[in-house]
């Protein structure tokens, strides 16, 4: 990487400073209040293109607001997020051009009850990036069909189970073509029958080479699928490392208090 | 229709004295019929022009500008705690006084009849409580559907309009009814702005026959079928709406 010197830079973009053998995602002493209460208290960490990053932790850590604020449903008071170089508190941001690389997967799924599955995955591609509704539909049929729900694309929400809701919900996201995709703790409201099913989905959204940030209590998925394992306490990263080392050799007691009671 | 029943009427009269003139004798007939077509008229717009406010409002209320907060707010609070009497007689007659008069050759007629005059007051007061009803719906709709939407790179405006709308307006179908049914019945009150609708219309009838009983009657029928038509269709689109496995 040459220096980036151009006085032009800015005008340029964010994007001229970035290349693919950079952190796609770069935390940097991320600070977050909710009022007074301080919910991340100085984060920092980098994820590459193609990593998958698990964050674990007690409730409560600060996990969620954290990766939240990497797409901007939170904002930050203090630090920096850059997704692809791009400053997420950069008050001009786009927030669009953002939401457009990271998709999110929530805990609750949040659906949209009015519409199909078929219609959830179609409307966002339809709708924002004004894609021709054949083409969208087509690939609506195929992510679908990719996370085993072949059949279901005219059930309503009300219709489906949890599992398959929030299958569904990864591949709205996934019509979107996001670069990285969050999951925050996706798995949390499921039984543990329907957990197998939505994994499995996302263990193949892995395998492919999908940056994903994951928060979850999942902890044998994590050992598994995760690149790198992170754990919050209280707003700070207490230890972290790749998923052998960070659940067999941890170091801080208070993330070896947790993982006992975890594991 | 009127050859085939006439007949009955008048000899009803004849025979018992029950003078359903609007039902036999061919002028009141006519009368009759406009008094029917300009209720249904009156009860129409005023319910499309209400739906239009309460929804348009229900968005300014959400707005960032404080200015059309407030503006709403007053809105709401003069035409919800206004009787509605007051607010046509007061829109005929301080308002009429200064809107232009049309000349239609020779004489001259007010540019807002007091058809409109009725339309625009009714609907206002009917708006009113629309919007209130259109943002309980709106806050009924969870936060976290609203952020799916935003997550998915939705304006807030395909957000209003795709996602918040049409939950919205399924939340507030119930309420809805409540208030268009209502709505409804006080069109009868543009009698006093002397819109020609059915109450005015009647009133005229037995001022001129002297048979208030028989057309309280009708007028009384009238109004429990319209009402309870308009009543059935809404439940009609509830039914059609409800969404399968959703808020059960």
């Amino acid at each position: 990487m040459s220096l980036q010197i151009n006085s032009n830079a800015r005008e340029a973009g964010p994007q001229a400073s970035w290349s693919p053998d950079m952190p796609i995602i770069s935390l940097r002493d991320v600070h977050k209040s909710f009022g007074a209460v301080e919910v991340l208290k100085g984060v920092s960490f980098d994820v590459r293109k193609g990593e998958v990053v698990c964050i674990i932790g007690p409730s409560g850590s600060g996990k969620s607001t954290l990766i939240r604020c990497i797409n901007g449903l939170n904002n930050i008071q203090k630090g920096s997020i850059k997704v692809e170089g791009q400053e997420v508190n950069d008050p001009k941001l786009d927030l669009l051009a953002l939401r457009r690389k990271v998709g999110i997967v929530f805990q609750q799924y949040n659906l949209f009850p009015h519409k199909t599955a078929l219609q959830n995955v179609m409307m966002a591609p339809v709708l924002v990036l004004k894609e021709p509704r054949r083409e969208v539909e087509e690939r609506a049929r195929a992510l679908i069909a990719k996370v085993r729900l072949e059949g279901k694309e005219d059930a309503y929400p009300g219709q489906l189970s949890g599992g398959q809701q929030q299958r569904v919900a990864i591949a709205r996201s996934l019509a979107m073509r996001p670069d990285i995709m969050l999951f925050d703790e996706v798995t949390a409201a499921l039984d543990p029958e329907t957990v197998k099913e939505v994994l499995l989905t996302i263990r193949e959204l892995a395998a492919e080479g999908m940056t994903c940030i994951l928060v979850t209590h999942e902890m044998g998925f994590a050992r598994e699928v995760a690149d790198h394992v992170y754990f919050t306490d209280r707003g700070v990263i207490v230890e972290h490392g790749p998923p052998d080392q960070f659940f067999t050799k941890a170091k801080d007691p208070r993330t070896r208090q947790f993982l006992s009671q975890v594991l | 229709m009127f050859q085939l029943i006439a007949p009955f009427f008048q000899d009803l009269y004849e025979r018992t004295g029950l003078n359903f003139i609007v039902f036999y004798d061919h002028y009141e007939y006519e009368r009759f019929l406009s008094g029917i077509s300009v209720s249904l008229q009156l009860i129409f717009w005023s319910i499309v022009l209400s739906l239009v406010i309460g929804v348009l409002g229900a968005w300014a209320q959400g707005a960032r500008s404080p200015v059309l907060r407030v503006l709403m707010d007053a809105y709401i609070q003069a035409f919800r705690n206004t009787p509605p009497m007051i607010q046509l007689l007061f829109f005929y007659f301080a308002l009429g006084t200064f809107t232009p008069q049309v000349d239609m050759g020779g004489y001259y007629q007010p540019l807002i009849s007091s058809f409109m005059w009725a339309v625009i007051s009714l609907s206002i007061f009917g708006g009113a409580f629309n919007i209130e009803i259109f943002r309980s719906g709106m806050e009924a709709v969870p936060e976290s559907t609203k952020e799916a939407a935003e997550s998915l790179c939705m304006t807030k405006w395909q957000t209003y309009l795709h996602v918040i709308l049409p939950l919205a307006f399924r939340i507030s179908l119930p309420a809805l009814t409540n208030n268009l049914v209502s709505l409804a019945k006080t069109t009868s009150l543009a009698y006093v702005i002397s819109v020609p609708e059915m109450t005015y219309t009647l009133n005229q009838v037995w001022s001129d026959n002297v048979n208030v009983p028989e057309m309280m009657l009708l007028l009384f029928l009238f109004y429990v079928l319209v009402v309870s038509l308009l009543a059935a269709g809404l439940h009609f689109i509830e039914r059609r709406l409800s969404l399968p496995g959703y808020g059960q």
